[in-house]
């Protein structure tokens, strides 16, 4: 379980996260929608300690995000947006490194290792080098890489920008699957449709500050609107720009 | 420990596939060195032995005025030949180059000397041609030894005993051994040495930082449950074994090449036998982590690949700068100079090759001190990394 607990931070004189706090429950995605520049890597980076909250704290299964950032770490898979892989190494050897540096021994790498390149159906180029995988391959490994740790909380930010028709609903299957396994699941994006068809929580983001959260039919609801789009674009022009 | 060697083993890995790094770790960086070595050894050697023992072709204005010293001057090597027919003609052909040196000797000269007048030589040559110096000091020589046996022969004639014109005896004696003698050229080496373990380590540092950040593969490395520390640490060595092997390469090839070099003609018998070879493996070696601990330094701080490699490019050169002002200068190894890397590693190692005693203590303090500067450089490029700056 993910909770956020009144989050800001600023790059410079730029407020890129406002007072944001949600919960994001086990068993169930949570959406984070906002327009572009609405904070959404800022928060999800901060989830998973790449950067640090100026002030509020964030806790991964009750493990401060600061106090005990590799802790925390641990119980997180990330998957950052435009995640990049080396290009030298086999798709296998991708997911090989990740595990080895989260510390597994031997047997559960290769075992972790195997199990993630079948869960996520790349046994078909997992021994190929990565230079030259398509965008939607290239996803599916750097997902598998955040997820060798078996983390029981995952983050994914943007997953399926660029990614083609056939590669976004298999990579939905998945982010499903791993609900499934009663996994809390938090993931970024601005594609309203998308959201709504993955997503039991959303929380809206728009300038740096929470617009409005709660289940889908909550946010038809509030909004007084039917149709989600129109919620959304309700919601948002609610919040002042930040100054 | 173990985090560290994972990402080493990594970083080693990925670059061994990558023939960019590769080539240049194992090709370039070790091989320049020897080759452009041979090369300009070669040219010189050639140089030093064409003139003495050759024959040298001097056009000579007016010889049938002075056949005794044409002869003289044959006997010297010097050949007369024909060339220009009068001054004018001599100083043109030198200006052009078309001749190095012209005489020419006036045509009282033999009335002169038999009256025991100053008899005129001219010898015409273009002081600021490098490579016509050493045949112009060549005749002038000659003449002024001619001159010289007239001058012994006249006082002779007198009853004058020649040694009069000898107040002293100069005897220049050349202390230097032939290992002396080849460490100023040898002296290049240790440049060669240092430029070809960072040729070595540079796309690997340039690759695990700035690199690793404009793939975007930084930002979930750093999300894993590992410090940045470790990573860095383990970038930093990753970089340390590339110049290990480019070093002990560039070390070999020079090895090798030294015994296809005909230097003993040149009077230098280099001391860089297999064991020497070994030893300046071991003397280099500390160096290896200050190089890595800088250009991954270097590199972090930069935000994207070409900027970094404009930046790392001249840190290649930042260690050669004393080496060059030290070498220009012709300073003997001093104990304070063994605090400064490179210098250090550059006053050892020609210590060695000429054959005299290294002191154990300047080692120690050589090899202690660029260690903890490497260290300190290490912490220092750590210490950047913790910056959430840095994913930029």
């Amino acid at each position: 379980m993910i909770s956020v607990e009144n989050i800001t931070k600023s790059f410079g004189k730029v407020e890129a996260v406002r007072d944001v706090s949600f919960r994001a429950p086990d068993g169930k995605i949570t959406g984070l929608l906002g327009p572009n520049g609405a904070g959404k890597s800022t928060t999800l980076r901060v989830l998973y300690t790449v950067i640090r909250p100026d002030s509020g704290r964030a806790l991964i299964d009750g493990v401060d995000v600061v106090a005990s950032s590799l802790e925390a770490r641990k119980r997180v898979g990330a998957l950052p947006h435009g995640a990049g892989l080396y290009p030298h190494l086999t798709a296998r050897e991708n997911i090989e490194y990740y595990a080895r540096l989260c510390g597994l021994d031997k047997e559960t790498i290769a075992e972790r290792t195997e199990a993630t390149i079948e869960e996520l159906e790349i046994s078909e180029f997992a021994d190929r080098q990565t230079k030259g995988f398509s965008q939607g391959q290239r996803t599916k490994v750097a997902l598998a890489r955040s997820l060798v740790h078996n983390p029981h909380n995952v983050i994914l930010d943007e997953p399926t920008n660029g990614l083609d028709v056939m590669a976004t609903r298999s990579l939905r299957d998945i982010i499903l699957k791993l609900k499934d396994s009663g996994r809390c699941v938090l993931f970024s994006s601005h594609i309203m449709q998308e959201v709504a068809a993955l997503c039991d929580d959303i929380v809206i983001i728009a300038a740096g500050k929470v617009a409005l959260q709660g289940s889908t039919d909550t946010i038809r609801e509030r909004t007084g609107c039917d149709d989600l789009e129109d919620a959304f674009v309700q919601a948002i022009s609610t919040v002042e720009p930040a100054a | 420990m173990k985090t560290i060697l994972s990402v080493l083993r990594k970083e080693v890995l990925d670059n061994l596939r990558d023939r960019r790094t590769l080539l240049t770790a194992v090709l370039m960086g070790p091989l320049f060195g020897p080759l452009l070595f041979a090369v300009v050894i070669n040219m010189s050697i050639d140089r030093a032995l064409s003139s003495a023992e050759s024959v040298l072709e001097v056009p000579v204005i007016g010889a049938e005025n002075a056949p005794n010293l044409i002869n003289f001057l044959a006997t010297r090597n010097i050949d007369v030949i024909d060339g220009p027919a009068d001054t004018a003609a001599a100083i043109e052909a030198v200006k052009t180059g078309e001749h190095d040196v012209v005489l020419s000797i006036d045509a009282d000269f033999g009335e002169k000397l038999s009256e025991g007048e100053p008899a005129r030589v001219q010898v015409f040559s273009d002081e600021a041609n490098q490579d016509a110096s050493r045949d112009m000091r060549r005749v002038r020589g000659a003449v002024r030894e001619y001159s010289g046996q007239i001058a012994s022969m006249r006082l002779f004639a007198r009853g004058v005993s020649p040694m009069v014109m000898r107040p002293l005896n100069i005897d220049e004696v050349d202390v230097s051994t032939p290992s002396g003698r080849s460490g100023i050229l040898l002296g290049m080496m240790s440049y060669f040495f240092i430029f070809a373990m960072l040729i070595g380590g540079m796309y690997l540092a340039i690759d695990s930082t700035a690199g690793e950040r404009e793939r975007g593969s930084l930002e979930p490395l750093l999300s894993l449950p590992v410090t940045r520390d470790q990573l860095m640490i383990g970038k930093i060595l990753g970089a340390c074994v590339y110049m290990a092997l480019s070093l002990a390469l560039s070390i070999a090839a020079f090895a090798i090449v030294l015994n296809f070099l005909p230097l003993q003609k040149l009077g230098m018998t280099p001391n860089f036998g297999p064991l020497a070879a070994v030893a300046a493996f071991f003397l280099l070696a500390p160096f290896i982590l200050v190089g890595a601990s800088l250009m991954t330094l270097v590199a972090s701080f930069t935000k994207s690949y070409k900027e970094a490699q404009t930046w790392v490019s001249a840190v290649l050169f930042a260690p050669t700068l004393p080496i060059m002002i030290v070498s220009i200068l012709q300073v003997r190894p001093k104990f304070e100079f063994m605090f400064i890397p490179s210098l250090s590693q550059h006053l050892l190692l020609v210590d060695m090759i000429k054959n005299e005693p290294v002191v154990p203590v300047n080692i120690a303090v050589s090899v202690v001190t660029t260690l903890v500067i490497g260290a300190l450089f290490m912490a220092i490029s750590a210490r950047l990394y913790r910056r959430e700056g840095l994913l930029g």
